[in-house]
């Protein structure tokens, strides 16, 4: 072996460590998780049995230092984990994810060694987490939020909307984006910690959604809710950063999310096809199905590149605006592509619930919208690719 | 504003059908798709405005009118409600068509009459839960037992099969020592009442959710000779040449979905405001409305040419099978398209780019796959080349 492939292992082959990580996951996710599915989906809600396994596996603390309660592993573990799970369940997956890339991740990169010593602790023992950026009128348009925070004695007063809100339903801790000067724009966007429990707040509707449905997704107000000093994330007015640079990364775990689904409905798809038959012999052995099959198979693999080299980039410490972009978004559109594929290779069984393929496709729309929409995610790879941004 | 010739008949369908599909249907679609639940009165509904009738001739109480006139029609009702307008394209084209071209005179008097009147509810059964794409392999077995006929066996997928009173049901003549494969097949003419017909497992279905799908159960049902559609052997033709003009339905069906949700997409881009401005005026929004557009005017031009072609008595194999495909390929397109222009909206049950996205990936899959319609179009082309007539199919 050559040094340079000494250096450098294939983006798909596993540490031991990995290897051994993702197997566990997937075997919980496999023993666990997948009886528990259907009924997960039909109660609009995850198994809490689900969600405290979960923490004990070290699932809700991935990249954490142990210092705080965390299992000292990487982004790309992370990653691992997410597809593991959505190989069954999206919506469990989601949880994991959230709770490791859009809360954890924030609270530690930027948060101060007692906000680190006070938060951290919760977040990977038991207390699940939510990412407060979208409003009813700010989606794609993220920084016109319109949620203020006002500068009272000690601390901040909230007042505003938040919506689309994953985990909102289940979360005792919220990173919540409001801005404290509105005259100065995106500069006036600042971070902060807010509790379930503080006077004024409240978890509002809950979303009747198309797919991932056992995944709360919820609206939050706040009316003049107090916050104090201490529970400001970064610096005040830096909010667009750390919301930016959350995302990067979350996008990776979306990204994750996509390849798990799509690996999950393949799965699925190609037992299907091995075993029915129609015109005297399995469907696999039919030209027209086999290449839409190689297609799809060839189409997931690019992604999971894509995903797997951005993931270990963001390990080793590199900028991953655009391959973060570039990995949301084939592996979202990717999803979408194979599980519509995996509905008609079933035919009308694809159609009902009697199988999951039916699922897989309905959460897989999600990731085309979510952290980003498709035309974000190529607004941001354009101005990389043509203004320098 | 349209591409197509329509006449002022056609134009006066097409507007009672639009004004009728957006007052009385559209309303009740998003409360009847959360409930699953068959709204009956849908039926009478229809009957009372003739379109449970459209393509039988007056002489046998339906409207006599052209396939552009009920394909018209069937559009504006899917706009509305695509799972009413399965009831409307299946009643239509398929248990109504066979009972028109090979039913008795005595057997036209019975069923078909009131079937176009809409007091009979038509179904159609050929696939069976191991006879799907493979239709000719059904199994369910009609043997004599005196002058009736006793039939053992499970189909699948009947629309509407839980509330029809007449169901066209293909079965083997053929005796399990002498198979003789598709000409084994026959057409029976079933109702509800005969003994031994039950109806068996209700699908939980992703889209669709008002139009009940069903499998109907067969236990030694006796069914009397005169119940025979035509002759004996000939139910599998019957059935595909049914099918050939259920395809330009379900391709009807599908422009429908896809324009309701181009409406609400072109609707809500002007309306949702990001980057202060309303997102209709991204280009990057605009072209995928110009591009829905387009394919969405494409998939209604060819549906209908394939249509006066029916009109004018040629074969249409391989047009309807067309116009099924890009069709129902571009409904899926376009409302997935339509979600996303939506974004989170789009994604949840507020806004109905929702149902239509659901609603639309069935029409690539029932009354024959994609996969199936490029069999039919592959075939039918191959067949031109070995004929040496290429050239003119290609100019057609």
């Amino acid at each position: 072996m050559s040094e340079t492939a000494a250096l450098r292992p294939p983006l798909t082959h596993l540490s031991e460590e990995e290897e051994l990580f993702r197997a566990a996951v997937y075997e919980f996710a496999d023993t666990v998780v997948r009886p528990r599915v259907m009924d997960m989906e039909a109660a609009g809600k995850i198994d809490t049995a689900i969600t405290a396994q979960c923490f004990d596996m070290g699932l809700m603390g991935i990249e954490i230092p142990e210092a705080f309660g965390g299992a000292g592993g990487s982004l790309f573990m992370t990653t691992l984990a997410v597809e593991a799970i959505s190989q069954v369940d999206a919506s469990a997956a989601i949880q994991v994810d959230v709770q490791n890339t859009l809360v954890n991740y924030p609270v530690y990169a930027y948060g101060t060694e007692a906000q680190r010593a006070t938060w951290l602790p919760k977040l990977t023992g038991g207390t699940i987490g939510a990412y407060a950026l979208s409003e009813p009128g700010s989606g794609s348009d993220a920084f016109a939020l319109a949620t203020r925070a006002e500068r009272v004695d000690g601390g901040w007063s909230l007042t505003g909307s938040k919506a689309w809100i994953t985990n909102g339903g289940e979360a005792e801790i919220f990173v919540v984006f409001a801005n404290v000067a509105p005259e100065k724009g995106y500069k006036g966007i600042t971070a902060f910690i807010v509790t379930r429990d503080t006077p004024g707040f409240t978890v509002g509707k809950k979303e009747d959604k198309l797919g991932i449905r056992a995944s709360s997704t919820t609206s939050l107000h706040f009316e003049q809710c107090f916050v104090p000093d201490d529970q400001v994330l970064g610096e005040v007015g830096v909010g667009y950063r750390i919301a930016i640079d959350t995302l990067n990364g979350g996008r990776i775990g979306i990204g994750a999310q996509m390849i798990g689904i799509a690996q999950g409905a393949l799965d699925a798809s190609v037992a299907y096809l091995r075993e029915r038959k129609q015109f005297g012999k399995p469907l696999a052995e039919f030209q027209g199905i086999q290449f839409q099959v190689a297609q799809a198979y060839t189409e997931l693999e690019a992604a999971r590149l894509l995903v797997y080299n951005t993931a270990r980039l963001r390990d080793a410490g590199h900028d991953i605006v655009r391959e973060g972009a570039m990995a949301k978004l084939y592996a979202s559109q990717m999803c979408a592509r194979v599980t519509s594929l995996c509905v008609e290779l079933f035919g009308g069984y694809g159609y009902t619930k009697e199988y999951p393929v039916e699922k897989f496709y309905r959460d897989a729309k999600i990731g085309t919208i979510y952290e980003g929409t498709s035309n974000m995610q190529l607004q941001t790879i354009a101005k990389s690719v043509l203004l320098g941004k | 504003m349209t591409l197509l010739p329509l006449t002022d008949l056609q134009r006066e369908i097409q507007r009672t059908a639009r004004d009728f599909a957006q007052r009385d249907v559209a309303p009740l679609a998003a409360e009847l798709d959360r409930e699953a639940h068959f709204d009956h009165a849908l039926v009478t509904r229809l009957a009372e405005l003739g379109f449970l009738g459209m393509l039988i001739p007056e002489q046998w109480d339906g409207l006599g009118l052209d396939a552009t006139s009920y394909l018209l029609a069937l559009e504006e009702i899917a706009v509305a409600d695509a799972s009413a307008a399965v009831l409307m394209s299946v009643h239509n084209s398929l248990p109504t068509q066979m009972l028109l071209h090979y039913g008795s005179d005595e057997q036209r008097e019975r069923f078909l009459k009131p079937m176009a009147r809409g007091e009979m509810l038509g179904a159609f059964a050929l696939s069976e839960p191991d006879a799907g794409s493979d239709a000719a392999g059904l199994r369910t077995q009609a043997v004599r037992d005196g002058d009736d006929w006793l039939l053992t066996g499970t189909k699948a997928w009947v629309s509407h099969g839980t509330h029809a009173d007449v169901i066209l049901c293909m079965a083997r003549t053929d005796t399990t020592d002498a198979r003789s494969g598709a000409k084994g097949i026959s057409t029976f003419i079933l109702t509800p009442d005969l003994p031994g017909f039950s109806v068996g497992k209700k699908e939980d279905k992703m889209g669709l959710r008002s139009s009940p799908t069903v499998q109907l159960n067969l236990d030694n049902c006796r069914v009397p000779a005169d119940r025979l559609l035509g002759a004996e052997g000939h139910g599998f033709t019957y059935a595909l040449a049914s099918l050939d003009h259920g395809r330009l339905g379900i391709a009807a069906q599908a422009i429908g979905i896809a324009r309701a949700a181009l409406e609400a997409a072109a609707k809500y881009a002007t309306e949702r405001k990001q980057f202060n401005q309303p997102i209709a005026s991204f280009q990057a929004i605009q072209f995928k409305l110009a591009d829905m557009a387009t394919q969405l005017t494409a998939a209604r031009t060819l549906l209908h040419a394939a249509a006066a072609a029916k009109e004018r008595g040629e074969r249409i194999t391989r047009f309807s099978s067309m116009a099924k495909l890009f069709a129902t390929e571009t409904a899926m397109w376009v409302t997935t398209e339509a979600v996303q222009i939506h974004g989170g909206y789009g994604y949840v049950t507020d806004y109905p780019v929702e149902r239509h996205f659901r609603d639309a990936k069935v029409t690539e899959i029932y009354e024959g796959t994609s996969e199936i319609q490029r069999i039919v179009i592959a075939r039918d082309l191959l067949a031109a080349v070995s004929r040496g007539d290429i050239d003119g199919h290609l100019t057609d």
